[in-house]
């Protein structure tokens, strides 16, 4: 242990700390790389040992390194992994959307199979013949001019109906030059079945012969059909799927333009209806397209039609995942997890396992990603699919050497400074790294040589992998560790070590005088929660959950990722479609598009990017002047005027071709081809189709055809009006839109209103009753109604002493008071049985109370106390408080019944030999057991010691306990130095310590006594210091006395067992006894001054604190000091604090925590003396400082009690005390807190700062306020009360909270 | 505990049953735990081998999971619960524990490496068979001495393998069912190599729960 030397040299490197070898190697100055394998071993030892030591030392001074230059190193690496993975910039995005590639019409030739050399930017896919060339040809259809006598119907009915005599025209057209006849038939694409699965689509798809896709096909080409169909839209819609679909539908497909766009469609404003006939040709014929499009152009012009036909794109698919993929993917990814989960759990000892666990899964990642850069920077194209291959890069490079790491430098000494800590772990495992990496380099090389490709490609990234991993382990990793290892130096060893139960002593200095008490708060019990204490609050719930998703900002992050998945889904599968479906909105909703765009009616006003309102009309207007004339008519009616002028007109819809129709194609989905072609059992991916320019053909039908071709039952529909047409399903979505509106304001309100009452309790508003709960006297419950268990806790009383309790000394079966008489009294804390007085005049009783250990002891109580007897005969005795039943008595005895009803006559026993006649106090109101004005009688009495009647009516203290103890005792041979300690009842006790069963008390006048507690004699005293004792610290065998002057006196308590007396010790006499260190009445004590430090501190010693071997002493000149128990050497001397010391805590597991007359805590560490934490918490003295595992408790004279989270200092919560009592308050468990109040004590949760449960220790609440509390092991609370003591056990507490 | 039950015969007796029924039940449960873990991985493995003639939108994709027979899987999870009895068992016999890398990640690394394993067997092209099967066999062994490196291990594994890979052959001579493009005495030469990385992959989960149940039944006997 290094717990001798300077703090501030521990920074140091202490040799001491290596072993031998390494400190060898170390003195080589020789630096070597981090992987040692570049050494050369020397001949003459064993090369591996010589390799050995070497890489150890390398790794030894690269823990250092890394250790000591946390930042830069961690920036050095961050900027290396950047670098590394910056050509992966360069990589393209993985991603399934299809690519196109264009080319020119005219000098078309199929891309032959071969590469060939100067492609240009001719992409790596373009090669072969595509699957197949789509030709589109684009109809748009409207019934002009428009009349007043159609049926909305009428708008895509006959212009449908067109479509049959197109595709007659289609399928006969034969182009003959003088090579021969082609027609549809020999060019097109012949299918012959569809996919087993689709037999509902069996009617509508072509099964056999020519693809040839067109609305028609819902009528199964058949004119007669399409006639005879009474609902066009019904026999659309009945194929359509239900529910979401991603993947194109079969009206998509059939025509050819999105939903959307066809106007079929009653409500139709445009009244213009598009649609495709789509052929798929199975191989290219220039010339018979060519006079394909040149006949149909001629029977339907298109006049305004300056649609580019000179390019064809080829569209490149990529290879799809589908489900059958993913699963054995998703399989390896899952095995993956699992491995890192159960890797990375077992990181343990750390301070942020998560944090270790996040940087050793960036490690693998960004070892992987650089390797990837590294291999692309040279040349070597990834043509494995990355994410197949990336588990089992993972699993090879592995997360081992990692673990391996925190593991030897978790388990290296704790008490070595964080640098050496990590050398040293490094070191120790270096020798298993290397060989592992060597190991899988070989393993990774032998698969190089397998010349598969794939594998040879695997193993290089894999080799890439391991020594970038490598890198990043050695760099990266370590530095993560060193910061994370520092990070839990103190705080968390000491959560490790076992939790030893606080016994603080919360005892303000003796001599400090109690100061004016700050104002009291309004209320007296509120308790301010801050941030940090948010975490573990005790609330219902469904609190928690909220609080919890609060916390992490669930539902907001939830709610971001969903937002920007469903943006990236819509942006990714339908852009066109997305686009274009925006561009209407705007352009329909913005007032100033409603002139241009609906001058364009199927023109939907699509620019390459989002329209601006303004910008839009502008620029189609300027694309398309001629059509500008006629729109505003149409415009005007919809505006909404009913029975306007304009009814009469006819309305001529418009059909105009603007650029977004040349590649109409774009505008679907582009799953569209291959979900074509997939019905066909044909798959694209990885394949290219070709699409050819559209064949644009304008029809315009008259309204009398239209009506000719009308079904009787189209008038059917309900005919509205043209003009409500246009007007009524603004109207309506207006109502419609108001209606939601409001409805979806209703229902947000209840639903607040719901959530409101389900997360808050009902009388949450009610702030003041809520808190007026807390008050005292009330039942006590906490802020949500929940009141905890009531349970019978009795508080047991103590009476006896006369005057106020000035010291409690415990050692947790026995319980020793001294009030400011001088009286001391030992209690048993299982019974609350006063086992001994000690005072002079009780002397005689304490061995009259020799029953307690004879056998023959009852007899002699009752002799000695006949009187007593027959007072409690007395009629005014009455019956009293079980408790307050002299308990001497009953201490042994089997027969306590007897004293049951015996009134309180201590003050008579203790006074019988007094002039006072007993009648006096045999008067006194029964209630109380004496009067007040017995008990200032009797202190009185007691305070005069000297007086000459007294001292005549008693033997002499020198010679008086031998005799009384031979008379009862008889055939004992009392201890021969016992007889000449003189007890000294002039001084006042100002430090009294229990341990054992001896009792050590500092006097005023600088005395210090041993007791015998079970007996009440005094085993020797020590008069070596004249100085007051101010405090006393009993631990072990030694007592240190501090004393007025600023001297520590060390005494070592010797025991010399006289032999020969052991055999009377009958067994029956010790049973109850407690089975703690005792010192048995026969030995011989004694107490010599070992060591004696004259001004240990320049001003009176205030506190004394001693345990885990050190005494820690705190003084008025602003200083602790730290000694050792054994040597009583001083380690430390810890300044920091701006005040006088009046609190200290220390506890087994050293931690040490000192508090100030300027308010502040500190927390030191013992081991090093340095200063862990300094918080000022109070405004006024700290008077008292209890720590848990976790957090550190202290008052102040404010009365203010500060919950503090111990390792970061920062301040949980506080609770604001009554007046005066602000002092007292221990720590039963490790979350029970227990505070004195007026007249009370209360129990606090500490974890949530809630109030458990209060015990009123008299029967009026307006009792004097506890001023000390002291815990028992037995989780009983001792505080004085007065005079009196109470005893309350907290069994109820423990077991709800157990 | 069932020893309180069996109060009035021979407490020793008592004991031991307490000890049987429970030694049992672990068995069970350890044997389901297998035979499942032997079926999943059938079946994903299965897709992995016909994953290469899956069209672009496979017209079902369950009927696609249980393409292959369905007794395929089951005699697989059978098989792999025997195995992964077996192992313990025979280290039990043996009585040399396997000491060797007794972790759960480290499991879980040699299940990874066995389905990267069949991944390469299935997705990878060689140039011809003998270095296809000349690969997987490197691979295998080296799975082997990675994760296993007992003696015990790798002769039960060799042993199994060649059963199984007879096994499969007779199956296939009696026409009940066939590979695509058999390359090797109708059936594919890399059988073996699987069969092996299978049998070390299922030894080790077989192992490891044994150790789990070993310190589960210890410190119950702490606790006695």
């Amino acid at each position: 242990m290094r717990v001798c030397i300077n703090p501030h040299l521990s920074s140091l490197w202490f040799p001491r700390s290596l072993d031998a070898p390494r400190r060898l190697v170390l003195a080589h100055p020789r630096t070597a790389p981090p992987d040692g394998r570049q050494l050369t071993p020397p001949p003459r030892m064993t090369v591996r040992e010589r390799l050995r030591e070497k890489i150890s030392a390398a790794f030894y001074r690269h823990g250092l390194l890394c250790a000591s230059y946390p930042v830069p190193i961690i920036l050095f690496t961050s900027a290396s992994i950047l670098a590394c993975c910056y050509p992966l910039l360069r990589l393209p995005l993985p991603g399934t959307g299809p690519v196109e590639f264009t080319t020119r019409v005219r000098d078309y030739t199929v891309p032959s199979h071969e590469p060939q050399g100067d492609l240009g930017e001719r992409p790596d896919w373009y090669r072969g013949p595509p699957v197949a060339y789509i030709q589109p040809v684009l109809v748009k259809a409207a019934v002009s001019p428009w009349d007043s006598t159609l049926v909305p119907v009428d708008v895509f009915r006959s212009p449908l109906g067109r479509v049959f005599s197109l595709l007659e025209e289609i399928r006969n057209h034969v182009h003959d030059d003088g090579s021969g006849v082609r027609s549809l038939e020999a060019l097109c694409l012949q299918v012959t079945d569809l996919l087993p699965g689709l037999r509902r689509m069996q009617r509508v798809l072509p099964e056999h012969g020519c693809l040839l896709v067109s609305p028609g096909n819902y009528w199964q080409n058949q004119r007669e059909l399409f006639d005879s169909d009474p609902d066009l839209l019904k026999t659309v819609h009945q194929h359509e799927p239900k529910g979401l679909h991603t993947s194109a539908t079969l009206r998509d497909l059939l025509f050819g333009v999105p939903v959307k766009h066809t106007g079929v469609s009653l409500y139709s404003r445009k009244r213009v209806v598009t649609y495709t006939i789509t052929m798929v040709l199975g191989s290219y014929d220039a010339r018979f397209l060519s006079s394909l499009r040149a006949r149909l152009r001629q029977l339907h012009p298109s006049v305004n039609c300056s649609l580019r036909e000179d390019h064809m794109v080829h569209v490149h698919f990529k290879e799809e995942i589908g489900m059958a993929e993913l699963i054995p993917l998703v399989t390896t990814y899952i095995i993956l997890f699992a491995y890192i989960y159960f890797s990375t759990r077992k990181i343990d000892m750390v301070k942020s396992k998560w944090g270790l666990a996040l940087a050793a899964v960036v490690t693998v990642l960004s070892s992987l990603l650089m390797s990837v850069g590294l291999c692309t920077l040279f040349g070597l194209t990834p043509t494995l699919n990355g994410g197949e291959i990336f588990p089992y890069l993972v699993v090879v490079i592995g997360l081992e050497n990692v673990l391996v790491l925190t593991k030897s430098v978790v388990s290296t000494p704790v008490d070595l400074e964080v640098k050496l800590r990590i050398a040293q772990g490094l070191s120790n495992e270096s020798w298993s790294i290397m060989k592992n990496m060597a190991t899988e380099l070989c393993i990774i090389l032998i698969g190089y040589f397998t010349l598969v490709p794939a594998i040879q490609e695997f193993c290089l990234f894999a080799v890439v992998g391991l020594v970038s991993d490598f890198f990043l382990q050695m760099f990266f990793f370590t530095t993560v560790l060193s910061i994370d290892i520092r990070r839990m130096e103190l705080a968390d060893l000491n959560r490790r070590l076992p939790a030893e139960a606080g016994m603080p002593l919360p005892k303000p200095g003796p001599l400090r005088p109690r100061e004016a008490p700050p104002p009291p708060r309004p209320s007296p019990h509120t308790i301010t929660l801050q941030t940090p204490a948010f975490r573990n609050l005790r609330l219902p719930k469904r609190l928690r959950v909220v609080y919890f998703l609060a916390r992490t900002r669930l539902a907001q992050r939830f709610i971001m990722v969903g937002t920007v998945i469903w943006i990236g889904i819509l942006a990714y599968t339908d852009p066109a479609g997305l686009r274009t479906y925006l561009a209407a909105q705007v352009s329909e909703q913005s007032p100033l598009g409603e002139g241009g765009a609906g001058g364009l009616p199927p023109h939907l006003g699509v620019a390459p990017v989002f329209p601006g309102p303004g910008g839009d009309p502008a620029d189609t207007l300027s694309v398309l002047p001629a059509p500008a004339e006629p729109t505003p008519l149409p415009e005007n009616q919809s505006q909404g005027h009913h029975g306007a002028p304009g009814e009469g007109v006819p309305l001529v819809p418009q059909i105009s071709w603007g650029a977004e129709d040349e590649e109409g194609w774009r505008r679907l989905s582009f799953r569209h081809w291959p979900s074509l072609f997939s019905y066909y059992n044909i798959t694209l991916a990885k394949r290219y189709i070709s699409i050819l320019p559209v064949i644009p053909i304008t029809l315009h039908l008259s309204p009398r055809e239209a009506i000719e071709t009308r079904h009787p039952q189209d008038t059917r529909h309900p005919p509205p009006p043209s003009l409500k047409t246009n007007d009524l399903p603004a109207d309506l979505t207006l109502y419609k839109v108001a209606a939601l509106g409001l409805a979806a304001g209703v229902l947000l309100v209840l639903l607040l209103f719901c959530l409101y009452r389900v997360l808050c309790s009902r009388n949450y508003g009610q702030n003041g009753v809520a808190h007026g709960r807390r008050r005292r006297g009330d039942l006590p419950c906490d802020d949500y109604g929940y009141s905890p268990p009531i349970s019978e806790i009795s508080p047991l009383l103590l009476c006896g002493h006369s005057m106020d309790i000035e010291c409690l000394a415990s050692d947790g079966m026995l319980l020793a008071s001294c009030c400011l008489a001088g009286q001391i009294r030992v209690w048993d804390t299982q019974t609350g049985d006063c086992l001994t007085v000690i005072p002079k005049h009780g002397l005689r009783r304490s061995s009259s109370s020799g029953c307690w250990e004879q056998r023959d002891g009852w007899d002699a109580v009752g002799v000695a106390e006949p009187e007593n007897l027959g007072g409690g005969t007395e009629p005014g005795g009455g019956v009293f408080d079980e408790d307050k039943g002299y308990p001497l008595r009953r201490r042994t005895t089997p027969r306590p019944a007897l004293f049951e009803n015996q009134p309180d006559l201590t003050p008579l026993i203790d006074t019988n030999f007094d002039s006072q006649p007993p009648s006096h106090l045999l008067l006194t109101p029964p209630r109380n057991g004496f009067d007040f004005g017995g008990l200032v009688e009797k202190a009185y009495l007691e305070h005069e010691p000297p007086s000459p009647g007294l001292t005549a009516s008693y033997p002499s203290p020198l010679s008086g306990p031998p005799p009384q103890r031979r008379r009862s005792l008889g055939y004992i041979q009392p201890p021969a130095p016992q007889g000449q300690e003189t007890p000294d009842w002039e001084s006042a006790v100002w430090a009294m310590e229990l341990r054992g069963n001896l009792i050590a008390a500092g006097r005023s006048n600088g005395k210090l006594e041993l007791w015998d507690a079970v007996e009440g004699s005094l085993r020797c005293s020590n008069e070596d210091g004249v100085s007051g004792i101010t405090a006393l610290a009993f631990l072990n065998n030694r007592i240190v006395a501090a004393r007025l002057d600023g001297s520590l006196d060390f005494f070592t308590v010797d025991i010399n067992k006289p032999l020969g007396l052991l055999q009377y010790r009958g067994p029956p006499g010790r049973s109850n006894m407690p089975p703690s260190p005792c010192y048995s009445s026969e030995d011989v004590i004694s107490c010599q001054l070992t060591r004696s430090v004259q001004c240990a501190h320049q001003k009176p010693i205030t506190v004394l604190r001693a345990a885990a071997g050190r005494v820690v002493t705190g003084s008025q000149d602003h200083t602790v000091r730290v000694y050792r128990l054994e040597d009583s050497c001083c380690l430390f001397t810890l300044q920091g604090h701006s005040g006088g010391i009046t609190a200290i805590y220390i506890d087994q597991t050293m931690v040490l925590a000192s508090g100030g007359q300027d308010g502040a805590i500190c927390l030191w560490d013992v081991l090093t003396g340095s200063r862990v934490s300094h918080v000022y918490g109070h405004r006024g003295d700290v008077t008292s400082l209890v720590c848990t595992t976790s957090c550190v408790i202290s008052s102040g004279l404010d009365d203010l009690i500060c919950i503090w989270d111990r390792s970061t200092g920062i301040k949980l919560y506080s609770i604001q005390q009554e007046v005066g009592c602000g002092a007292s308050l221990g720590v039963i468990s490790e979350s029970l807190l227990v505070t004195g109040g007026q007249g009370c004590v209360s129990f606090w949760d500490l974890n949530f700062g809630d109030l458990l449960q209060t015990v009123y220790l008299g029967q009026s609440s307006d009792g004097q306020g506890v001023r000390q509390l002291v815990v028992l092991n037995n989780a009983a609370i001792v505080c004085d009360f007065g005079s009196e003591l109470s005893l309350v056990y907290v069994p109820a507490v423990l077991e709800k909270l157990d | 505990m069932s020893r309180s039950g069996s109060g009035q015969t021979d407490p020793s007796r008592g004991t031991y049953i307490a000890v049987i029924t429970n030694r049992s039940t672990t068995l069970v449960i350890r044997g389901f735990m297998l035979f499942s873990i032997g079926v999943f991985l059938a079946l994903v493995l299965n897709l992995l081998q016909v994953q290469r003639n899956v069209t672009l939108f496979p017209p079902d994709v369950i009927s696609s999971i249980f393409s292959s027979a369905w007794w395929v899987p089951p005699c697989c999870g059978t098989a792999s619960a025997i195995i992964g009895l077996l192992y313990p068992c025979i280290d039990c016999r043996l009585g040399e524990p396997h000491k060797f890398k007794r972790e759960w990640s480290s499991v879980m690394r040699c299940v990874a490496v066995f389905v990267g394993i069949n991944h390469a067997s299935a997705k990878v092209d060689f140039a011809n068979n003998v270095q296809l099967s000349l690969t997987l066999a490197a691979l295998s062994i080296g799975l082997w001495w990675t994760f296993d490196r007992s003696r015990s291990g790798f002769g039960l594994g060799v042993v199994i393998a060649l059963l199984a890979t007879l096994s499969t052959q007779l199956l296939v001579y009696n026409g009940v069912f066939q590979y695509t493009s058999p390359d090797f005495l109708y059936i594919r030469s890399w059988l073996p190599c699987i069969f092996f990385a299978g049998v070390i992959t299922m030894g080790n989960i077989g192992r490891q729960l044994a150790l789990y149940e070993c310190k589960l039944m210890s410190e119950k006997a702490h606790q006695d």
